[in-house]
């Protein structure tokens, strides 16, 4: 406990109060919405309701309207599943990890990265479920006692994966809730209008600031950082078991739990930036968020991309190396053929590209970071397309080898997904403080007791 | 709204090291009923409290053993004793493969109940009725004041000597908190009634709509409703426009290979029983003989037809012309027919014709034996039995 921050670049820049931090982060909650925020709401639902057009009609019509077949009949619906759940780790790789590593500067972008990852697991869990055509079946995954006298198989990695992400899900809710108390109290106390009065009231159960309630407030808050971090890096761990536990040549490799931990905070790490530029912008939280939030995140995106990079190479070796024809055509394949187009789209934008935040100047620069972070989140997820698609489609028997070419319908349901993310986003900016408030008051300068003079 | 009880008296101070000078007074002075308040965690002041450490963990701890055991406890039963099944040449306990799902619900049960514990446990939450809320002091110290607030209810407590104890510690503001008035809600409220006959309402409305409309509708139903001719439907296909079409000619069915000799009126070369008389193949035509041909040639085939003259009764089959036919000839008159017994070609397979056929043999033999086999098939029998 006892470590001293005094190195430390200082969290919030400025010289700002208590005060003006409680009204900083409340303002976005007082005012009403303005014009702004109804255009990008108008454009996020937009784009919600082309995906809700796109899965009504797969309900009606089934998988058929998607561009999967034999021999790949997986493609984009784990591609996103994927994508999304590798968006959410990160929330809780800040949240959590940083959190026990004792990293002062995350309790800034904590409450925003949680709530994107709560968010993109919500994502991610509608593929897995559309993905029958049939939602409402869906049910039958968990195991409770039914007429058949039957259980889910539980040594298969498709129901551990249904444990992971809804515990996951779960303890990313409670978690994001349990940090929220203290800043309903607060806003239940600030607010004039009676109706918000009532729901910040419900919320925050009656939370009353004693200290004999925040002694176990943050006992529970490490308690549930600890269990978070080894969550993190189980559910991608799982969700890369789907692939890794098949015995499919490009899919049956023990580098992939790493591999996809790595590119889940990577991906992760890119989203919270992409969206944390226009949020400080527009919130005028630039003094909270600051250029050195962002530039720790891109520096931590410039590794993760670098382990990606690994990844990659160290699959190429392997599969060489292992002799196993199968393996080393399925490889060459990925790099040189039919799908080489996705592959190279990949490797440049995760592991080129990043390597430019080598450069101080690029990683304080936030054109130039934005510009990287999107291609960043364009090539994971061309990784997560590259491993399904290029191993699936063409398999042992030449006969059977195909070419994935995604409907309307994919994409719309894609789009969808993004419009469903965003705006939930836009809505929480509106209705919850962005920033933990009475985590970021208790990092501000003079926060602490200095506890000189007096006997204790 | 507030009645003249005393909750307590609170002192506001401006600066994080008032506060905890004044708390290391307070606790020095003897005072146990008493709370600081903060708009955040101050380091240190669990020291300065004198507060023993959180035994929350003692919480997260057993809740997640128990959710371990839950988990390995629960998949081994499942998969090893209620309903074993090998899959993928895994053993029923595939401890292995039970790891990813164990650790879950360890999580999972841990964490709920940590917060479960710390809310419903430690801070007996919800209570938003306590009297400390809503006061200027609550809204100070969950914005930038920082508070301490000693309780009427500690032994030591006197409202005088408190107060002269704040000022002393130069409080910037001294206040008395009481308890407010206990609001009372009258359930009977027309307001409140409406509400309940209209959730009433609205609850079993979705529920018949759920049940008797929405599951038989698109894309609810299952794929019922599919662009295929069913049998029943009409086809626009065809010119008759049935759904369902006849064999094409000549279309053999399975286990029903077409009679030689049909429709002449008796076999040129009968047939002989392929079938051993084996134990089963008696039982198999006896049952089927039960079934098909007792109602008329009665159940030992004495031809005492049990519908009582509804119908001609039929020949006996204890008959000597009957006795003396070859296998093949009785073959004949089961797939053919004779006189008004119709052909039985469709009801009974290939063997089962031959199965029936030993069961009458049997029958026949059983009702005109002569003494000597019966002597000699009390021998056999009798040979079993006990000396």
């Amino acid at each position: 406990m006892n470590i001293d921050y005094s190195q430390e670049l200082p969290v919030i820049e400025g010289r700002i109060t208590l005060a003006d931090i409680d009204r900083l982060i409340a303002k976005p909650l007082d005012e009403k919405p303005d014009r702004k925020f109804f255009i990008a709401l108008s454009i996020t639902l937009t784009l919600l309701l082309i995906g809700a057009i796109s899965v009504t009609y797969l309900f009606f019509n089934g998988t058929g309207v998607w561009g999967l077949n034999q021999p790949v009949g997986w493609a984009f619906d784990i591609t996103n599943f994927v994508f999304w759940v590798g968006i959410g780790h990160a929330g809780t790789l800040i949240s959590a990890v940083l959190y026990l590593l004792r990293q002062k500067w995350r309790t800034g972008i904590a409450r925003f990265a949680e709530a994107m990852t709560i968010f993109a697991v919500m994502c991610a869990g509608i593929f897995p479920i559309i993905h029958t055509g049939r939602p409402w079946l869906a049910g039958y995954l968990t195991p409770y006692p039914n007429q058949h006298g039957l259980w889910v198989n539980f040594t298969s990695p498709l129901v551990w994966d249904v444990f992971a992400v809804s515990t996951y899900f779960t303890v990313s809710l409670v978690f994001w809730y349990v940090g929220l108390i203290p800043d309903f109290g607060v806003l239940r106390d600030r607010t004039a209008s009676k109706l918000k009065k009532v729901i910040y009231s419900v919320f925050s159960l009656g939370w009353r600031n004693s200290h004999r309630n925040w002694q176990h407030y943050e006992k529970a808050y490490m308690l549930l950082a600890g269990f978070a971090t080894p969550l993190v890096l189980s559910v991608h761990t799982i969700v890369s078991f789907d692939f890794a536990v098949s015995i499919i040549p490009g899919w049956h490799t023990t580098i992939f739990p790493p591999y996809f931990v790595a590119g889940a905070i990577f991906s992760g790490f890119a989203m919270v930036v992409t969206v944390l530029i226009f949020v400080r912008k527009v919130f005028d939280l630039q003094e909270i968020i600051t250029l050195n939030h962002l530039e720790k995140m891109n520096k931590i995106i410039l590794v993760t991309g670098s382990m990606v990079g690994y990844a990659y190479g160290m699959e190429f070796f392997i599969a060489w190396y292992s002799g196993n024809p199968f393996e080393q055509f399925v490889f060459i394949n990925r790099a040189f053929g039919p799908y080489a187009w996705a592959y190279w789209i990949m490797v440049s934008c995760n592991v080129i590209i990043p390597q430019l935040f080598w450069f101080k100047k690029i990683r304080r620069t936030i054109p130039a970071m934005l510009v990287i972070v999107i291609f960043v989140n364009v090539g994971m997820w061309f990784e997560r397309f590259v491993i399904t698609v290029t191993s699936l489609h063409r398999d042992f028997l030449p006969s059977s080898w195909g070419y994935f070419i995604p409907t309307i319908v994919d994409i719309g349901t894609l789009i969808g997904s993004f419009g469903l993310f965003f705006t939930l986003v836009l809505l929480f900016t509106k209705t919850l403080p962005v920033v933990a408030m009475s985590e970021i008051k208790a990092v501000a300068e003079g926060a602490q007791p200095s506890h000189h003079g007096g006997d204790h | 709204m507030s009645t003249n009880k005393l909750f307590g008296i609170t002192a506001l101070f401006n600066t994080p090291d008032e506060l905890v000078h004044a708390a290391a007074k307070v606790n020095e002075l003897g005072y146990k009923n008493y709370d600081v308040h903060t708009p955040y965690p101050l380091h240190g002041m669990d020291s300065v409290m004198k507060l023993k450490p959180s035994k929350l963990g003692y919480i997260t701890l057993s809740f997640g053993l128990s959710g371990a055991a839950f988990a390995l406890l629960f998949m081994y039963w499942a998969m090893s004793l209620d309903y074993p099944m090998i899959i993928g040449g895994k053993p029923f306990f595939a401890l292995p493969a039970f790891v990813p799902i164990t650790f879950e619900v360890t999580v999972l049960f841990a964490t709920l109940a940590t917060v479960i514990g710390m809310l419903a446990f430690y801070f007996k939450f919800p209570s938003n009725s306590h009297p400390l809320h809503d006061t200027p002091y609550m809204k100070a110290v969950s914005g930038d004041k920082y508070g301490v607030c000693i309780e009427a209810d500690d032994k030591i407590f006197d409202s005088e000597k408190v107060k002269a104890l704040f000022n002393e510690l130069h409080a910037k503001e001294i206040s008395e908190v009481f308890y407010p008035a206990i609001e009372v809600a009258n359930i009977f409220e027309p307001k409140f009634i409406t509400l309940l006959v209209l959730i009433g309402l609205l609850t079993s409305g979705a529920t018949y709509v759920t049940l008797n409309k929405l599951i038989y509708m698109t894309p609810f139903d299952w794929m019922m409703n599919q662009n295929k001719v069913n049998a029943q439907s009409k086809s626009l296909f065809y010119a008759d426009g049935f759904g369902m079409r006849k064999p094409v000619d000549g279309t053999v069915a399975r286990n029903f290979i077409p009679y030689e000799y049909k429709g002449l009126a008796a076999p040129v070369v009968p047939l002989s029983n392929p079938l051993t008389p084996t134990n089963e193949v008696l039982n198999l035509g006896k049952k089927r003989f039960l079934t098909f041909c007792s109602p008329c040639h009665g159940n030992f085939g004495d031809g005492d037809s049990r519908l009582r003259g509804q119908f001609p009764n039929p020949p006996s089959l204890h008959s000597e012309k009957v006795r003396g036919w070859l296998d093949g000839n009785i073959y004949h008159v089961i797939v053919n027919g004779q006189n008004v017994m119709p052909s039985y070609s469709s009801q009974l397979s290939r063997d089962e014709r031959w199965a029936v056929i030993h069961y009458i043999r049997a029958l026949q033999k059983a009702k005109n034996a002569s003494p000597l086999e019966i002597l000699e098939a009390k021998k056999e029998t009798s040979s079993n039995v006990a000396p």
